[in-house]
């Protein structure tokens, strides 16, 4: 049995889903959610093989979901009209759904999805997309992070600097620090340059944050920031920060 | 291109009356000066004839050639040449036509005070001219600007309907899809109802006012499709008297207002949602308010927050020249838009 989960926030559409999939032998639905909060509460519960996903939910979005799941399962996304979604999923060969859709269109999904179980693992297809989503959205302004049980959204001007922290990175607030599964490269290319300077290769820094940058040693620098803290600066990332500052 | 200052009938009036009463003046001073009335008639005619042309070559020139600010030397040299040119054409025929030795000497003696004259004449047109262009290319400026604005504000709307409806229409027709195999009835009423509320979107001259009373329904039928696709979770309170519904509001003003108090109260948040809309009468203006509950900490994070709401502002400005016109207020998780309608 494959078992299913459908995420989306409008009834009627949770039942079109649900509706198509009754006609077809071998597949169980185990939940419905109507946000990503409970998505991913329920994902982490039943472990299902395939999702339907919406990707405007309220809170956080579907793709902001996925972001959080350690092993995201495999994805058919439903959308009724996000272009920048589905650019990047024609440029990741990812199959969706656009509303309304027809029966034979459902089930081609389905099959797509039951040839390529067992091919690419879902994991790193699921990883390329979102990073496609990140660069094609209209300039991000949040980052959706688990802390714990809970999820916190936060806003980028909030984020003083991001710190690698082995295969995570550490996103420091003046709340706390949050783990991120995503990469030093990923943030440095996706966020405003002009706001995040990449200061060394575990430092991203929030420019607005700091106060003064001193000179340590020979060749090295260190960012003082309000707070006080003090990170350090290499050379290369101290002539980026010198552009930036436009100094 | 503009015309000159002379091709207005008026101005071309007022142009030729000034030149028959200089011209008078010139023979007057020549026949108080001691010459002949007929002598000085001729000498008049003569000797402004050419004036009048010149004044009309500078005006049609300026026309097409007008100079920078500091570049007033050009127009000084050029009204010199055609003083000395106009000065020397009248001397040539005078000289020419008369043979009295007195006159022809005091020709010959006047001609510094009759260049003066002829310089300060063509001088005078070229001035007039010149404040003339300037003045016809700023409004020319002018109305570009205006333009432009409009332009600017059509496409604006243009762009914020088209950012929201694209999304609503899909997901409506998906609701309806669904609608159709289990409640037929239902699926029927809402596709009357989505085509009711795309008809009335559609129509729509942007200037001519409309009752509030259509505006409501405009609404009503836009929160009822709404209703469909969340089922339970959404509730509107819409209130509003029998006189208030007869008042006149531009067309479609309150639409992006309702559509961002449904994107943050309704696809921004989970629970129950109620919408408001209130409607009161103060001081002989119109003041309907919106409320909506959000998320304050999605909302914050949210991009596209206001957009909706300046081009309402905008409106509402070129409208009726008034920047107060749009208050938000929010507090505890409840977002509050009023808008101000002056009935005139």
């Amino acid at each position: 049995m494959t078992k299913v989960i459908i995420i989306d926030d409008e009834p009627l559409a949770r039942s079109l889903v649900r509706e198509g999939l009754s006609t077809m032998a071998g597949f169980k639905i185990v939940a419905e959610c109507g946000d990503g909060f409970e998505g991913m509460k329920s994902i982490q519960q039943h472990t299902p093989d395939l999702i339907f996903l919406d990707i405007q939910m309220p809170k956080i979005s579907g793709f902001e979901m996925l972001e959080l799941l350690e092993k995201p399962p495999a994805v058919i996304f439903i959308t009724a009209f996000d272009e920048f979604a589905i650019k990047a999923f024609e440029a990741n060969a990812v199959d969706y759904l656009l509303k309304p859709f027809s029966q034979e269109r459902f089930e081609a999904a389905i099959k797509k999805f039951i040839t390529k179980r067992g091919g690419e693992p879902e994991i790193k297809s699921t990883q390329k997309l979102l990073e496609t989503v990140a660069q094609a959205a209209p300039q991000n302004m949040r980052i959706v992070v688990k802390s714990g049980n809970k999820i916190k959204i936060i806003s980028l001007p909030e984020v003083i600097y991001f710190e690698a922290a082995d295969d995570y990175v550490n996103v420091v607030t003046a709340e706390g620090s949050f783990l991120k599964n995503k990469t030093m490269n990923f943030f440095e290319h996706s966020l405003d340059p002009l706001q995040f300077v990449r200061i060394h290769r575990s430092y991203i820094l929030n420019v607005q944050h700091i106060t003064r940058i001193e000179v340590y040693e020979k060749e090295n620098y260190v960012a003082i920031l309000k707070s006080g803290k003090q990170i350090p600066v290499s050379k290369s990332g101290y002539a980026r920060m010198k552009e930036v500052l436009g100094m | 291109m503009a015309a000159t200052p002379l091709s207005n009938f008026r101005l071309l009036i007022i142009f030729v009356t000034c030149f028959i009463v200089i011209s008078g003046l010139h023979a007057g001073v020549l026949i108080w000066l001691g010459i002949k009335l007929k002598l000085a008639l001729i000498d008049s005619i003569i000797s402004n004839l050419p004036i009048v042309v010149a004044c009309f070559a500078v005006s049609n020139g300026l026309k097409y050639y007008l100079p920078d600010k500091n570049r007033w030397q050009y127009i000084i040299t050029w009204c010199i040449g055609l003083s000395l040119l106009c000065l020397f054409i009248s001397r040539t025929a005078l000289v020419n036509l008369f043979e009295e030795e007195d006159y022809l000497q005091f020709v010959s003696q006047s001609l510094p005070f009759r260049f003066a004259i002829c310089f300060l004449l063509i001088g005078w047109m070229a001035m007039i001219s010149v404040l003339w262009n300037r003045q016809e290319q700023q409004q020319e400026d002018e109305k570009r600007k205006t333009d432009a604005e409009n332009l600017e504000r059509k496409a604006e709307l243009l762009n914020l309907r088209q950012q929201l409806q694209p999304h609503f229409l899909f997901n409506s027709l998906n609701s309806i899809n669904a609608l159709i195999a289990t409640r037929p009835n239902e699926a029927r009423k809402m596709v009357q109802q989505l085509s009711e509320f795309l008809r009335g979107t559609l129509r729509k001259d942007e200037k001519q006012l409309v009752k509030l009373e259509e505006e409501l329904h405009l609404l009503e039928l836009y929160l009822d499709i709404e209703k469909v696709r969340f089922g339970h979770r959404l509730q509107t309170e819409i209130i509003c008297n029998e006189a208030e519904k007869e008042k006149l509001l531009p067309p479609l003003l309150l639409q992006p207002i309702v559509e961002n108090a449904i994107k943050f109260g309704l696809y921004d948040t989970t629970g129950d949602v109620v919408i408001k809309i209130h409607v009161s009468t103060n001081n002989n203006q119109l003041e309907i308010e919106i409320q909506n509950p959000f998320d304050a900490q999605s909302a914050s994070s949210n991009k596209g927050t206001g957009f909706g709401l300046s081009s309402v502002q905008r409106r509402l400005y070129l409208l009726f020249a008034r920047n107060d016109l749009v208050k938000t207020s929010a507090a505890e998780n409840i977002f509050v838009t009023t808008l101000i309608i002056p009935q005139v």
